[in-house]
């Protein structure tokens, strides 16, 4: 302490004030932004490795041609539960939870705007979880997470499954839904003194695009699925051919969202990478603007290319050719993407912790889904490709290359921050390969099964061609896959407990989260350091090192989360 | 030997296994750096073997890196729009995973080395934003050159059959009429089952009585098949990969696409959308006969629907007399 004078510390005596709930209780009803972050992570965890199980047990099936371990109809149900788990349990809220810390973090805000609505979010997520589960007790959808009617329609799912799918959107959406209009009113309002547009952070810049895109998105699935729960009950016939309802209405409004949901999944993800390789390879990152500018951009695109869902449908052949070059469009932002993160590692002294391995396994594996995309895109060729295990292929690469890595380089690089506690390099290391590896085996040879003439969605195939050896491969990889994932789980586990400590800044980062203790303190700043750039950190770091060269400087050398006046951290 | 002798002795010893162990570390280090080139010659080998192999080797993995074709033009020409698009994509990919490895290699940290501290380059950006624009731009221009002839059924071949009766195809539609005589057959999806009319054959005006089949469709050769996709209960999707891409039987709309097959064969396939527990069962046969040869065989197809259809009345008419009632319907 500086202070010279005695200046009178003002006391506030308050009666019957509650004191915050301890333990569980105090978990299931807190509002502050970190728990109901860690809330959404570990929800959106536990699903991932549920989801994760189910997609083991269809590759085990598949593993032989003409297998009978799983019947036809538990199949259909376990890639209905594998799909939704994965894009509405886990890749969205996941995000959600990685947001909801980090975001006002970033900013230097000490909560979102509005943190019971947050809460509420998160427990609207946690129901619509609860509801669609419900249904395994049951008999739960069989008819793919998209859904297509007539197949989801009474007629031909009459039981309750589908309906507890159509309660699962409406609920996460709505959860969705309202944590995109907190995260936005988060970024537009709460920024620290100094932050402008241009400051701000690419995962923040992401998170905002995400917010964007849901809120445009979710309510059309909403209108979709109650038109299809009032056909289902309520004798309507919105997608019912026979009674002058249409079927492609539903295509076409269920993949206005399904198409900006993947942005919605991915989008986040590269504003992860996007700060974790300036970090790790010393460098600003290259093209600010550029990539901020092709989130944006990326977002909006994204919103004109669902016909390409729809290229073997009855549609007229204009439609689909603007739906091509809309398509094709995508890809030029997506590369520049690419492109700015390399020219970030370029000419840059790269420490290769685990969050940057995984972070560039992440842009290897995205290439390849969007390279494949490309073929996707050109809708003669889709009429080959569409609905084989090409698509299938393509997909995983984009949304494990995309988002799962994505997902463990945060892992990785923000643990320290959650816990306090660093993860093992080595565990790291090996969960990267390992997943890396089971990703290439896995979904690599998928193109080949699709190009052999393989449908996606079948419980079985003839072995004709090399069909058998290459859903072998694939099976066996699927293994490698989840045994680097289970090596994390191994990893956070022990870490937990008896990892070393971080310290706040334990990589040198350049966002404003490593200016806090971790974990942070439950208001977050005790003082909201005025930021000049887009590193701020960089900015302290540097003023801490000129102070404590020049002794004769009046203020105080230390620069830390418990300092109490403005004057110290003005840099 | 003095002390010092031993000594001197006991020194140059040293000194030699020191040079003998420094040349022998020299020599491990060059074996390594040989043994490491040769590693590297042996993948870089390895690797070229299975990008020729996987690219030139075509029977013994077929469709490894292609999609199916060789049944009727259409997925020819598709075939070969792949092509170009994978001859494009693995420049691409070679070009992005190669510069990013390269990166990694050459930059990663070394003593010595501090990071320059740029933010970007505007004219570079500029010029990678162009230079994906102008693959892209590339590829969509041989797409529209292929579209046409993709889009467009050929002609029946001489000795080709032809019966234009029942084929409504407007000119935007994913496929283009064709300009001269071709068939049509009516393809019905049903969970899970296939149906196969074959458009304007019957003796009725109103189709009604036209030939049909479940399952197994059969063409005759050198004639050009539209088919008019349809289907009565669920979305499914239309697809044998030797002949064309996919296409989805929608309820409610009529969907279109065509073949052309020009050898007597038999081609396999199956319903490609999701449709319910049978899907994967959902299968479909197409052979393709001589024009004579194929009316041989409606002629019999044609008997054997006739004798099946008395022998159904016969028994409606039995079991009528036996009940006394009118209750059995006509199917």
């Amino acid at each position: 302490m500086a202070a010279t004078t005695l200046n009178p510390i003002p006391q506030i005596v308050v009666d019957h004030v509650e004191r915050p709930p301890q333990g569980l209780m105090g978990w299931l009803t807190t509002t502050d932004h970190k728990r109901i972050g860690i809330l959404y992570m570990v929800t959106a965890f536990v699903f991932f490795i549920v989801g994760g199980v189910e997609a083991l047990m269809l590759r085990l099936q598949l593993g032989v041609a003409n297998n009978d371990l799983i019947s036809p109809q538990v199949y259909n149900e376990l890639f209905t539960m594998h799909g939704t788990t994965m894009i509405f349990l886990f890749v969205v809220p996941m995000m959600a939870g990685l947001g909801n810390y980090f975001v006002p973090l970033m900013i230097g805000a000490r909560d979102v705007a509005f943190p019971r609505l947050n809460a509420i979010s998160f427990w609207l997520f946690v129901a619509g979880g609860v509801v669609f589960y419900a249904s395994v007790f049951w008999t739960p959808s069989g008819a793919g997470w998209i859904a297509t009617v007539p197949l989801s329609e009474s007629t031909y799912s009459p039981s309750g499954g589908v309906d507890a799918w159509i309660y699962l959107v409406h609920l996460t959406g709505l959860g969705s839904l309202l944590g995109a209009i907190n995260f936005f009113a988060t970024i537009a309002n709460m920024r620290a003194p100094g932050m402008t547009w241009s400051r701000l952070p690419l995962f923040v810049w992401s998170i905002l695009t995400y917010s964007l895109l849901l809120i445009v998105a979710l309510p059309v699935i909403a209108a979709a699925v109650t038109m299809l729960l009032l056909d289902r009950h309520f004798g309507t016939h919105f997608y019912d051919a026979t009674q002058g309802g249409s079927v492609l209405l539903w295509q076409n409004l269920f993949w206005f969202f399904g198409h900006p949901e993947v942005y919605v999944m991915v989008l986040p993800a590269f504003g992860i990478i996007s700060e974790v390789l300036p970090v790790f390879a010393r460098k600003p990152i290259f093209g600010y603007k550029a990539i901020a500018a092709s989130t944006i951009l990326i977002a909006f695109l994204g919103l004109l290319t669902w016909i390409h869902h729809l290229f073997t449908t009855p549609t007229p052949v204009v439609v689909l050719i603007f739906a091509m070059i809309a398509s094709f469009l995508i890809a030029v932002p997506t590369g520049v993407k690419i492109f700015n993160w390399i020219g970030t590692l370029w000419q840059g002294s790269i420490e290769f912790r685990t969050p940057l391995i995984f972070a560039v396994s992440s842009i290897s594996l995205f290439t390849i889904g969007g390279i494949t995309g490309v073929f996707l895109a050109i809708f003669p060729v889709d009429w080959q490709l569409n609905d084989t295990y090409f698509v299938v292929a393509h997909l995983h690469f984009v949304l494990i290359g995309g988002s799962v890595f994505g997902i463990f380089t945060a892992i990785y690089y923000w643990f320290p921050k959650i816990t306090g506690r660093m993860l093992s390099e080595t565990l790291g290391k090996w969960s990267c390969g390992l997943m890396f590896v089971g990703t290439l085996v896995t979904f690599l040879i998928q193109h080949s099964l699709g190009l052999d003439g393989m449908p996606r969605r079948v419980y079985e195939y003839d072995n004709v061609g090399h069909l058998q050896l290459y859903n072998q491969i694939s099976t066996v990889g699927s293994w490698i896959l989840a045994a680097g994932v289970l090596v994390t789980v191994i990893n956070v586990a022990r870490s937990l407990k008896s990892g070393a400590v971080a310290g706040p800044d334990p990589w040198k980062a350049n966002t404003l989260e490593w200016f806090v203790p971790s974990p942070p303190p439950e208001n977050n700043f005790d003082v909201i350091p005025r930021v000049r750039s887009l590193e701020p950190m960089k900015d302290i770091r540097r003023e801490i090192e000129r102070r404590s060269l020049a002794p004769h400087t009046p203020a105080p050398a230390t620069i830390t989360a418990d300092a109490t006046s403005e004057s110290k951290v003005s840099v | 030997m003095s002390v010092a002798a031993r000594r001197c002795a006991r020194a140059g010893r040293a000194a030699r296994e020191c040079r003998e162990r420094e040349y022998n570390l020299a020599a491990l280090r060059r074996s390594l750096a040989n043994k490491r080139s040769q590693l590297r010659n042996v993948a870089l080998l390895c690797a070229l073997t299975l990008i020729a192999g996987a690219v030139f080797a075509p029977d013994a993995f077929a469709h490894f890196l292609t999609p199916q074709s060789g049944g009727s033009p259409n997925a020819n020409q598709i075939a070969n729009l792949y092509d170009i698009t994978l001859y494009i994509a693995i420049v691409v990919f070679v070009g992005v995973e190669g510069t990013l490895l390269y990166t990694l290699v050459r930059f990663r940290k070394r003593k010595g080395r501090t990071a320059v501290q740029i933010h970007g380059n505007t004219r570079l950006e500029i010029g990678w934003t162009v230079g994906a624009a102008v693959v892209l731009i590339a590829l969509a221009t041989v797409t529209f050159a292929e579209l046409h002839s993709i889009r467009t059924p050929p002609v029946s071949g001489p000795g080709g059959l032809s019966v234009t009766d029942g084929a409504e195809l407007t000119s935007s539609d994913s496929i283009a009429p064709p300009k001269g005589p071709y068939m049509t057959v009516q393809v019905n999806g049903q969970q899970f089952l296939w149906r196969f009319t074959y458009l304007g054959f019957g003796k009725l005006p109103d189709q009604l009585d036209d030939p049909y089949t479940y399952y197994h469709m059969y063409v005759p050769t050198n004639t050009t098949v539209v088919l008019k996709v349809v289907s009565q209960d669920v979305v499914h999707s239309w697809w044998i990969p030797d002949l064309g891409g996919k296409v989805q039987a929608v309820p409610g709309y009529t969907n279109w696409t065509y073949f052309k097959i020009d050898k007597p064969a038999t081609y396999t396939g199956q319903c490609a959308f999701l449709c319910g527990e049978g899907h994967a069962r959902m299968k479909a046969l197409v052979t393709a006969l001589p024009p004579k040869q194929w009316l041989a065989w409606l002629h019999n197809l044609e008997a054997q629907l006739k004798a099946a259809k008395a022998g159904g009345a016969a028994g409606r008419a039995a079991l009528q007399n036996r009940t006394g009632s009118a209750a059995v319907e006509n199917p």
